[in-house]
């Protein structure tokens, strides 16, 4: 995979604001609940490591992981950012 | 509490929180906007390299609560006193870089005679009023920036021009004063709005280390919870209601005579 | 080489203050105190500090808040009603332990209540001094800073409306001062260390919720402060029959009365209270267990007689000899200022019965 996130799910507040503006989509609310009582995000595949969920957190939950430019390009992706 | 999580093997880390958060947890609501304004202040002020001279002068609000997870000294004021306070660091430490932190209610209800001062002596520091138009600390009481048909616990059924007449455009006011340098309104709705923001903040800071003069940013803020819609809604309310009262854009900038 | 110099109250003061190392003022025009104001404009700037004429008492009770909060030595003035207006502040900024000096030359002496129980909320406490002439205006301004950065609390300088408008011969002596420890409280910006709040809301350590701890140490230090900081002025207590307690200029009054009533044989002595808080009981109760009534003269309706009340504990009669004493001009100078008036309120409650 090229890129991903992690999340810090008992930090959640299930707020939901980073399921709408992931652009492939990859982020859906959970049945469970964390201690909090809150339903948080889970990561589906296909993350483009775009930074827009981590960006629109108001709990700083995300972090984001891309696969470097040269293993991409060694492994003939397509290049983005 | 937050467990370390295992970093994915053989990638790069490309998102972070920002250094100077001490901890990610906050006491702030789902859907807050004010912890995103946070998050591009502490970017702002390590990427600048002024965290070792950074003097942050709190007003009271919600974000009251940030001092205690921000690694830079901070200087906590009373309801709408920031602005004096902020005036008398800067002016005995010139060399500090000093930026207030307040809400609409603190800056525009208690304080605005306080930041209309400090704006037309043209001290050299930053003003950044987090304007969600409500005072949400105490449970959703109007401001002098709640939008007209705004219903808060103060304003039942809708602020009203006949009884509760009309909000203050801050930045606009402000914008008016000579002896202000940079003036800006930015909201943090959607991710390119926030992408704004974060340039508007970098141009004020940089106002300021420049010495040019008084610098003022305004960001709008998601309230979901004192405006009484669901978080995922805040985005979406701020951009019906509060944006279309408040335009954003850069109302004033000395350094390219906007 | 020190030299007396002829000033006027108010800028004595302010000099004295310059020269304990203030290096920050902000006030707001209002009479008595403009011309603190007037002169720091002047003479601040020659001495590399800032002076600003902010456009509320409010705004500037904030800036010296600031200018504090950052470590340099700060000051403000104004009177009665001024002074309530910066209550809020005062409070607070007592509540995070940041040292300033003020100053209230206050219209006659209705104040007292408003210096020394807090005038604002909550349980901190201003240190109050009341001088009584130019030159002793001139020492407790300087001690003043030194004691609110020792004891990281606020002083205030009670002064009047004679204090700022009598000039007299004053001396700037060089103060030996015992070294305090650095401000590692002040904001100063982070470097080489964690970042720290100065906040009148709870402690300074970042991630630390112990606001009890924090605003404990807003109070603790009172009985130590009490114990060490109360100053008086007394004379002619061991064989008198009454003593009369005032403080500030009327004081120096009232002390000449005193001399006077000496000289026609009456057996009369004075207390001056210099610290108003901690206020010297201890002198009060002791006058109270030699002489056979206690009298207070003040410019108000009667406002240090209850301290008086306590420390005397009732055991002798005590007599409210002064009062509020306008003239025209509303500044509280009025005709019960006079030795003539004091010598003949000494008489009328001096007491004639036999031990």
């Amino acid at each position: 995979m090229r890129a991903t996130v992690t999340i810090d799910i008992e930090t959640c507040k299930g707020c939901v604001l980073c399921v709408p503006v992931c652009p492939p989509r990859v982020l859906v609310m959970s049945e469970a609940v964390n201690t909090k009582g809150y339903r948080y995000p889970l990561l589906l595949d296909g993350c483009t490591g775009c930074e827009l969920c981590a960006k629109v957190c108001p709990d700083y939950c995300f972090e984001v992981y891309r696969e470097p430019l040269e293993e991409r390009r060694a492994g003939g992706e397509a290049m983005s950012t | 509490m937050n467990q370390p999580l295992a970093p994915p093997p053989g990638m790069n880390k490309v998102f972070d929180k920002p250094e100077l958060l001490l901890r990610t947890e906050h006491s702030l609501c789902p859907g807050c906007g004010e912890p995103i304004a946070l998050r591009l202040m502490l970017e702002l002020i390590q990427e600048l390299g002024v965290r070792d001279r950074t003097i942050c002068v709190a007003g009271i609000g919600c974000y009251t609560a940030f001092p205690m997870i921000m690694d830079v000294d901070v200087l906590q004021a009373l309801h709408g006193r920031a602005p004096s306070v902020a005036t008398g660091a800067k002016r005995v430490r010139p060399d500090a870089f000093v930026f207030t932190m307040q809400g609409d209610g603190d800056m525009v209800s208690e304080g605005l005679q306080e930041v209309i001062h400090s704006a037309a002596r043209g001290e050299r520091f930053t003003a950044v009023v987090l304007n969600n138009g409500v005072f949400g600390e105490t449970g959703g009481h109007a401001t002098a920036t709640t939008v007209l048909g705004q219903h808060t616990k103060t304003t039942p059924g809708g602020r009203n021009l006949e009884l509760h007449g009309n909000p203050i455009k801050i930045s606009e006011l402000i914008a008016q004063l000579d002896g202000t340098a940079y003036v800006a309104r930015a909201s943090v709705h959607t991710p390119s709005s926030i992408k704004l923001t974060r340039q508007y903040l970098h141009d004020a800071f940089q106002c300021q280390l420049a010495g040019r003069g008084f610098s003022f940013v305004e960001i709008l803020t998601m309230c979901p919870t004192d405006w009484f819609v669901p978080p995922e809604a805040g985005p979406g309310w701020l951009a019906e209601h509060l944006k279309t009262t408040y335009p954003v854009g850069v109302l004033k900038d000395q350094a390219t005579n906007a | 080489m020190s030299r007396r110099v002829l000033m006027e109250g108010s800028c004595a003061m302010a000099e004295g203050a310059l020269q304990a190392g203030c290096r920050f003022y902000a006030g707001y025009p209002i009479t008595p105190s403009t011309e603190i104001l007037e002169y720091m404009a002047v003479r601040m700037p020659q001495v590399g500090g800032v002076c600003m004429n902010a456009e509320s008492e409010i705004e500037a009770i904030g800036m010296v808040w600031g200018a504090a909060g950052c470590g340099v030595r700060s000051m403000i003035a104004s009177t009665g009603q001024g002074i309530s207006l910066m209550q809020e502040s005062f409070a607070e900024l007592a509540n995070a332990q940041i040292p300033i000096v003020a100053v209230n030359m206050g219209r006659g002496q209705g104040d007292y209540f408003q210096a020394t129980r807090g005038g604002g909320h909550g349980d901190y406490r201003f240190m109050v001094l009341a001088p009584s002439s130019a030159q002793e205006a001139v020492d407790l301004i300087q001690e003043a800073f030194y004691l609110a950065d020792k004891w990281r609390n606020p002083v205030l300088i009670m002064g009047d409306f004679l204090l700022a408008h009598t000039s007299e011969l004053v001396e700037f002596r060089p103060r030996a001062e015992p070294e305090l420890p650095p401000k590692t409280w002040a904001t100063t910006g982070a470097k080489g260390r964690r970042g720290l709040t100065l906040s009148p809301l709870g402690p300074s350590e970042k991630l630390s919720t112990d606001i009890a701890a924090a605003l404990g140490k807003v109070t603790e230090k009172h009985p130590a402060i009490k114990a060490a900081e109360v100053r008086v002025d007394s004379g002619w207590v061991d064989d008198a029959d009454l003593v009369v307690i005032a403080f500030g200029f009327p004081g120096r009054f009232v002390k000449y009365a005193v001399r006077l009533a000496r000289e026609h044989g009456l057996r009369v002595g004075y207390v001056r209270p210099i610290s108003l808080w901690p206020f010297p009981s201890a002198a009060i109760a002791d006058a109270a267990q030699r002489a056979k009534a206690l009298a207070v003269f003040e410019l108000n309706a009667g406002q240090m007689i209850e301290d008086v009340q306590l420390a005397a504990l009732g055991r002798v009669p005590l007599h409210a000899i002064g009062g509020i004493s306008q003239d025209h001009s509303g500044f509280g100078v009025g005709p019960a200022l006079t030795v003539e008036n004091i010598l003949a309120r000494i008489r009328d409650v001096y007491p004639r019965a036999a031990a």
